[in-house]
């Protein structure tokens, strides 16, 4: 099935940013995880003729970074960090807490097709550990229970909202359509900084008043 | 007792500080303003007189870098600002950005405007959407208020600005990585010469500077060069921010003058948590050479921590107690850089594979003493053989741990495997988890 003259639209706008069309193919395979939720054989074979490059092309840029996905991933991608300092501070045990709750290892998918899970590398969070990304939103601070309960929020359709991010958590598709640079007009919900973020300020605001 | 110094996050508290709205209610680019009515070569040269060091990990002088950028050359010039922000344990762009964008836009249109660059970019890593939500609504703002786009302030400069989203790669955060990958290659370092300032992207003279670097460059204008150099060391000036990060009472980012300790900032910041002590700690992420309670007085600048035997870096301060096993925090990182490995280099791409078996096995209580000295004989052959500075991060946590832990590596060995209860250094030991 081919693209609709929409889509090709938005990806012929995607390319118009750069002055050279390769650089948008990073940006137009998050728009295709934003329509297939996966980078599909006929999403590698639009970008290539768009960008006059050959399949192969494509596929060895999709297949060096992690965030493109060669299978299909849920409408809910969990992210576990699991690099040292949220590993030793509880991501080990949220991790094996969470396969046990789901039924499933790093990089499976829920066989509803609604959670894929992940372990995954220092998200640039690390005051807020132990760190979760659930379609790349953050989730600080959690343990074993609270990931518990955002996964039953989830499937009951309700998840909570991320902790800085949009008041309402937005799917795979959705998010990856942001990432491809196609705005969803949430960018002033949320905190403008958490609480971690704001200790120094607030220390410093202490000192000056002392 | 050094005082903190907000500057980029001085009004972090207010709910809306991430709008341009309130970036100008504090004087936001008035500094814009001030740059446009001097030549792109004073600007320059006031950078350069400041003393601002880069902030993303080598501390290269940005002042000196644009100027190494060549002039009347008729070729396009580009600014390429690294968001990439993946180094374990490195958590300050993501905040600013998320609570304070504008500091980085008007110091792109500044910087740009410096090198005569008319199109620049910010390859801001893919796994933050809420980051990229603020960051393109600030892009937009600026463009809706003439702050970008054509003949800005009516001073006759032009500038485009783009955000690009990474897709997870570590790699890409190293400078020329970032270029390939911003050119729609896969991200793997360059060989250099020639540098970025020569061919850069797409081949025409380019600066990369990291976020903080970038956002700092209009406190500089607006306040003035004395400004800054009042603040911080003799080679180290300015502010910069700190970021606070594991077995502590309160975790957190501060902005402090360079040459701050961290026994400075664990006093400001409640210590470690309670009931625990120190044990060891990264002076700026994962790749620095990690410390211990020995190192609390050094001063947190670049020839502090040089001297000291790690390196400044992304001032990453992850804090670790008795708890820790250095030998699993050490493995886990290892395997870090083996995952992040680009693979184009065999000491790299082969060695750090080696470095996990072995680690793993020294962590499962597996070998003999002799392992130890084949890992740092291993660590030899991949640390300055390799292509690019990953692998030199890959095997700074395994000498240094052995260097202030040798015995802790041996006890996994004698007593068959690990001695610590990884539940301990959990923060949710008490449920029971
Ligand atoms: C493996 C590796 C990863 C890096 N990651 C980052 C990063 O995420 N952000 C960053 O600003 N610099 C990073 N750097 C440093 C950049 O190569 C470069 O020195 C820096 O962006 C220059 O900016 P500055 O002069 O303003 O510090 C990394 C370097 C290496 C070797
Ligand atoms: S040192 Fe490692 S990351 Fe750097 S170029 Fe070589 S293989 Fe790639
Ligand atoms: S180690 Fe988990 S966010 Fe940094």
């Amino acid at each position: 099935m081919s693209f609709t003259h929409e889509e090709l639209a938005v990806m012929d706008s995607i390319i118009a940013r750069y002055p050279k069309k390769r650089s948008a193919v990073m940006p137009l395979l998050h728009f295709v995880q934003s329509l297939d939720g996966y980078v599909t054989e006929r999403g590698i074979e639009c970008i290539a003729e768009k960008l006059d490059l050959s399949t192969a092309e494509v596929t060895a840029v999709s297949s060096f970074y992690t965030q493109y996905k060669s299978e299909p991933v849920g409408e809910y991608h969990v992210g576990i960090c699991t690099n040292t300092l949220c590993a030793i501070m509880g991501g080990d045990a949220i991790y094996d807490s969470v396969c046990q709750n789901l039924g499933i290892k790093k990089d499976q998918t829920t066989s509803d097709g609604k959670i894929s899970l992940e372990r995954i590398e220092c998200n640039a969070a690390c005051d807020y550990a132990p760190v979760v990304m659930v379609n790349w939103e953050f989730y600080d601070n959690q343990t074993p229970a609270s990931v518990n309960e955002l996964l039953d929020g989830v499937r009951s359709g309700n998840p909570p909202a991320p902790t800085r991010g949009p008041s309402k958590l937005r799917t795979w598709k959705e998010n990856s359509a942001v990432l491809a640079g196609l705005s969803d007009g949430l960018a002033e919900e949320g905190l403008q900084a958490g609480e971690a973020s704001l200790l120094g300020l607030n220390i410093a605001k202490s000192q000056g008043s002392k | 007792m050094s005082t903190l110094s907000p500057v980029l996050s001085a009004h972090w508290d207010e709910p809306d500080s991430f709008t341009i709205a309130a970036y100008k209610r504090h004087g936001g680019y008035g500094a814009l303003a001030k740059a446009l009515k001097s030549t792109p070569d004073e600007v320059i040269a006031l950078i350069k007189d400041s003393g601002l060091r880069g902030r993303g990990g080598a501390g290269f002088p940005t002042g000196n870098k644009w100027s190494f950028i060549p002039q009347g050359d008729n070729k396009a010039h580009y600014l390429v600002v690294n968001a990439d922000e993946s180094e374990p344990g490195t958590c300050k762009d993501m905040p600013l950005l998320l609570a304070n964008p504008h500091s980085l836009i008007e110091g792109i249109i500044i910087g740009s405007y410096a090198i005569r660059a008319n199109h620049s970019f910010i390859y801001l890593r893919g796994e933050v959407v809420h980051v990229f939500r603020r960051v393109q609504k600030a892009i937009d703002d600026a463009y809706a208020a003439g702050l970008l786009g054509k003949n800005i302030l009516g001073s006759g400069f032009d500038l485009e600005l783009t955000l690009h989203a990474g897709a997870g790669a570590y790699i890409c955060g190293e400078e020329t990585a970032l270029l390939d990958s911003l050119e729609g290659f896969r991200g793997q370092p360059r060989l250099r010469p020639p540098f970025p300032a020569i061919a850069g992207l797409y081949a025409m003279p380019t600066v990369v500077n990291n976020v903080e670097s970038i956002a700092s460059v209009p406190s500089i204008i607006e306040h003035g060069v004395e400004w800054f150099q009042a603040m911080g060391t003799e080679k180290s000036k300015g502010y910069t921010l700190y970021s606070l990060s594991g077995h502590v009472a309160n975790p957190g980012q501060f902005e402090a003058p360079l040459g701050i300790t961290l026994r400075e900032i664990l006093e400001l910041a409640g210590g470690i948590r309670p009931g625990h002590q120190l044990k060891f700690w990264t002076p700026g992420g994962s790749s620095t050479p990690m410390f211990t309670a020995e190192h609390l007085d050094v001063p947190l600048d670049y020839e502090g921590v040089s001297a000291a035997g790690s390196m400044l870096g992304t001032k990453a301060l992850q804090i670790f107690d008795e708890t820790t096993c250095v030998v699993r925090a050490t493995l886990r990182w290892v395997e870090f850089y083996k995952h992040e490995s680009c693979g184009k280099c065999t000491p790299c791409r082969e060695g750090t594979w080696w470095l996990v078996q072995i680690m793993k096995d020294l962590e499962a209580g597996k070998g003999t003493e002799a392992d130890l000295e084949k890992l740092l004989d291993l660590c030899d052959n991949i640390a300055g053989r390799s292509f690019c500075a990953l692998a030199d991060g890959a095997v700074s946590p395994i000498i240094s741990s052995l260097k202030y832990f040798r015995a802790e590596y041996l006890q996994h060995l004698s007593e068959g495997g690990c001695p610590f209860d990884p539940v301990a250094s959990t923060l949710f030991e008490t449920a029971g988890a």
